[in-house]
């Protein structure tokens, strides 16, 4: 198999019949193509962008969501990106194509936080394509294909499975995504913040995004100490694993009697339990979620870029609110409010985590409202890194 | 309307308004569409609304024949409720470099997805790939015989494997890539299969390719092997540029500022002042660059790209070790090659070279689940820099240690440690 020049094979109409045909379960290496890896990019770059690579000379953001580049050859290539939902079907991908062979000569991209990009080479085609892409909507009303996500506004919010597919959640990811899009939708076809501002979310500890250095970051969190299964430990996973498995040595295997039998299993000493649920990802016997128990906590002024100050962490500031389907309204009130705050209060160019540490985290709580807690004082490793230790520090509504 | 039936799901249907595309909506027609696996899906979900918890279970061990990794096994814990997405395993299918797609490779994905699974999809994982979401154990040969056969893709990495590597657009359609990033990603992508598809690292290891220090892919925050592009010349200034951003017919930032009025551009307040390394000034009319002193954070660069831009001698700096909190808390990469070549004719070598040093450490010495951050963190980053040759620079570290614990060896210290404890009494009374 050269997958460097599949335009043959996918010209072939797909055969239903094939797999089956080609595959023996008996002989399981018959007909079996392995490694072969990702077909090659080139043959998926639209006719701009193949003859014009590595000679792009600069860009311009003509509108939110639309960005020119201008290549040293003279081309020009518009691409006009859309959020999604990420979370997708088949018949929204076919509608896509659609779009993409009316427009775009049968290609599309996508971008790394889950925007799509449709390219085009003149202003009139540019023209047709936007009007139809605003045209296109839901039958509950929403957008299909929002034009956005340019410059200094909000994008795409990066975000993982949350209820829709994952085992160890503690909170959904889609609903509270299109829950905060909706109310910040402004945003995301604007440029009227100091930066950019990158929200992302990840529903437990796991991180599955990188929400550990975003503006605004979303995290799930469990608050109860894993449940033990005794009668069933033994059989889904292995002790030691489990109790090597805890950060914090909390984890100690036991043996109980479970209905007169003896049975090997584990103990949690439940008050030096971080609910990060390592445990539970290494044994499906000690499940942590809880509907009372979980929520999310919101962590903000993490950034990933080297532009002008270094990539730093997202610092933890509410850490609980609790889980409020479908809408998630505090949890969305939360996040417009330190957005306005910073989109009136910062300078330009400055991300959240910069104008933060600018004015002072202590003038940061103070400014948008936020209860300082023992909560937001680490205490695992490195905390004392985090420590104030000089006389340097401003009065605010803490001190008065 | 197809033979298919609805849940009561009225939470869920209130994700339906807004401006924002809604996914419920778009599952739902599809699900009307002939597709009970996407109302049963909404139906679960509702039922996570109302107990506010997740109703899959736990994991399960399946896959294709050979690989180790690239399919997660996923079962409902409420099967005979929603039947229909009983089974639901996920298939991760190996992105093209930068994601550029022709429409004949996406339909016929549908078409294969729409007979053999869900017709869901994640466009795209957080690691990159495509992701097929809901199918049965039965399906699973089929469609990798089907991706392999009949579209010439190939399944992405999960698992205590080299993970789907991935980049930013690079070269495709940005001016300030100062490395091939699809090249460099498809390179180590086929170079490291065996790597990708059977898991033998002690957790996962991921590759990210940037093409600048914007660093669009989260190359230094995420994985492990950050390669991240730069240059060690001058920045290219054209002054006439510099003058049309300075008179107000060039939009500052490429206009990413639009919807605001900031002011008249000023240079001095919003370029030079905010050079994180003050390494610039205004001499008359003329940007002058200390090329020597920058530090290539991209702020002028972004700024006034019509003006700037990066230098010729390009190359990557290479970082390590970046990763999510669990367990010892998250890590942002760490200089380990401050400048490579990344030289496509010698099949990037140097590169890989670096990565055989830091795998055969890892494998050798690093614990069950225990990433390759995590590794430098608990036998020290000197031993990282001795089981990978590398010469310790400052710009390895923020600031020299701070406490006085250094651990010398016997070797480096005149006579050794041998020494005799009557010969010490002889000089000094006990």
């Amino acid at each position: 198999m050269d997958n460097t020049n599949i335009a043959e094979l996918l010209a072939k109409p797909y055969d239903k019949e094939l797999a089956e045909k080609l595959y023996d379960p008996k002989k399981p290496m018959e007909n079996r193509i392995t490694d072969i890896g990702p077909p090659h990019y080139e043959q998926f770059f639209p006719p701009v962008i193949k003859e014009n690579y590595g000679k792009w000379k600069s860009h311009e953001i003509v509108q939110p969501g639309v960005i020119k580049y201008v290549s040293e050859t003279g081309a020009v290539c518009f691409a006009v990106r859309c959020g999604s939902a990420r979370l997708i079907t088949t018949d929204l991908i076919r509608e896509i194509c659609e779009i993409a062979d009316k427009y775009c000569e049968g290609y599309v991209r996508w971008t790394t936080r889950n925007n799509i990009e449709f390219h085009v080479t003149d202003e009139e085609k540019l023209k047709a394509l936007l009007d139809d892409l605003n045209g296109r909507k839901n039958p509950g009303g929403s957008y299909k294909f929002p034009v956005g996500g340019t410059g200094a506004g909000m994008t795409n919010i990066v975000h993982t499975q949350g209820w829709v597919h994952c085992h160890t959640p503690a909170i959904d990811a889609s609903g509270v995504v299109k829950s905060v899009m909706d109310e910040l939708f402004e945003y995301f076809g604007s440029h009227k913040l100091p930066a950019q501002v990158r929200v992302a979310l990840a529903c437990c500890l796991n991180m599955c995004g990188a929400v550990h250095c975003s503006d605004i970051a979303i995290l799930g969190i469990h608050r109860k100490p894993p449940l033990v299964e005794d009668d069933r430990i033994t059989g889904v996973c292995e002790i030691p694993l489990a109790v090597a498995a805890c950060p914090l040595g909390a984890i100690k295997p036991a043996t109980v009697e479970v209905d007169g039998e003896k049975k090997k299993t584990v103990r949690v000493n439940e008050n030096r339990c971080m609910f990060c649920g390592n445990c539970y990802t290494m044994c499906p016997a000690m499940p942590l979620a809880d509907g009372e128990g979980d929520g999310i906590a919101i962590l903000v002024g993490g950034k990933i870029s080297n532009r002008i100050s270094a990539p730093k962490f997202s610092k933890l500031i509410i850490p609980y609110i609790p889980n409020e389907p479908p809408r998630w309204p505090s949890t969305v009130k939360v996040i417009k409010n330190i957005l306005e705050k910073y989109s009136e209060n910062a300078n330009k160019y400055e991300r959240l985590g910069d104008w933060a540490e600018r004015i002072g985290w202590e003038r940061f709580f103070e400014i948008c409202d936020i209860p300082f807690t023992e909560k937001s004082i680490d205490d695992y490793r490195l905390a004392y890194d985090t420590y104030r230790t000089t006389t340097q520090f401003k009065w605010s509504v803490h001190t008065d | 309307m197809a033979d298919v039936k609805k849940h009561d799901t009225p939470m869920v249907d209130e994700l339906k308004s807004g401006p924002w595309p809604s996914f419920v909506d778009d599952i739902e027609q599809r699900g009307f569409n002939g597709k009970q696996a996407c109302l049963d899906l909404l139906g679960q979900l509702e039922l996570s609304y109302k107990h506010k918890e997740t109703h899959w279970k736990h994991g399960g061990i399946v896959g294709v024949f050979g690989y180790g990794g690239g399919v997660i096994g996923r079962y409902s814990d409420v099967p005979e409720e929603f039947p229909a997405i009983a089974h639901f395993h996920t298939i991760r299918v190996n992105q093209p470099a930068s994601k550029f797609y022709s429409t004949a490779f996406l339909r016929k994905l549908c078409e294969i997805w729409d007979y053999r699974g869900s017709g869901m999809t994640n466009f795209h994982g957080s690691t990159g790939d495509m992701v097929l979401l809901g199918t049965s154990t039965d399906q699973l040969e089929p469609v990798f015989f089907d991706l392999t056969h009949q579209m010439g893709a190939d399944l992405g990495g999960s698992g205590s494997n080299l993970r789907t590597p991935s980049c930013c657009v690079g070269k495709a359609r940005c001016e300030w890539s100062c490395i091939d990033t699809q090249d460099i990603c498809y390179n180590l992508t086929m170079t490291f299969q065996d790597e990708l598809h059977r898991p033998a690292f002690p957790y996962k290891f991921k590759f990210k390719v940037s093409g600048c220090p914007n660093d669009c892919v989260a190359a230094i925050a995420r994985c492990d092997c950050a390669i991240i592009g730069t240059w060690r010349d001058e920045i290219r200034i054209d002054q006439e540029a510099v003058k049309a951003y300075m008179g107000g017919e060039l939009k500052p930032n490429a206009g990413a500022h639009s919807d605001r009025d900031w002011g008249a551009f000023d240079i001095q307040k919003e370029v030079i002042d905010l050079c994180p390394s003050q390494c610039m000034m205004m001499d008359g009319n003329e940007l002058k660059i200390n090329n020597r002193e920058c530090v290539r954070c991209m702020h002028c660069i972004n700024v006034m790209p019509e003006a700037l831009r990066p230098g010729l001698d390009t190359g990557a700096t290479i970082l390590v070790g970046a990763k999510a909190p669990i367990l010892e808390g998250a890590q942002l990469a760490t200089v380990a090659l401050p400048f490579i070549k990344m030289d496509k004719d010698n099949d990037y070598e140097e590169i890989k070279d670096f990565v055989d040093k830091v795998w055969d450490w890892w494998m050798e010495e690093g614990k069950n689940r225990e990433r390759f951050g995590e590794l430098i963190q608990r036998q020290s980053m000197q031993e990282f820099l001795r089981r990978t040759e590398l010469k310790p620079i400052p710009q390895m570290v923020k600031e020299p240690r701070s406490n006085p614990y250094v651990f010398w060896s016997a070797e480096e210290v005149e006579g050794g440690w041998k020494r005799d404890v009557k010969t010490f009494r002889a000089r000094h009374a006990a």
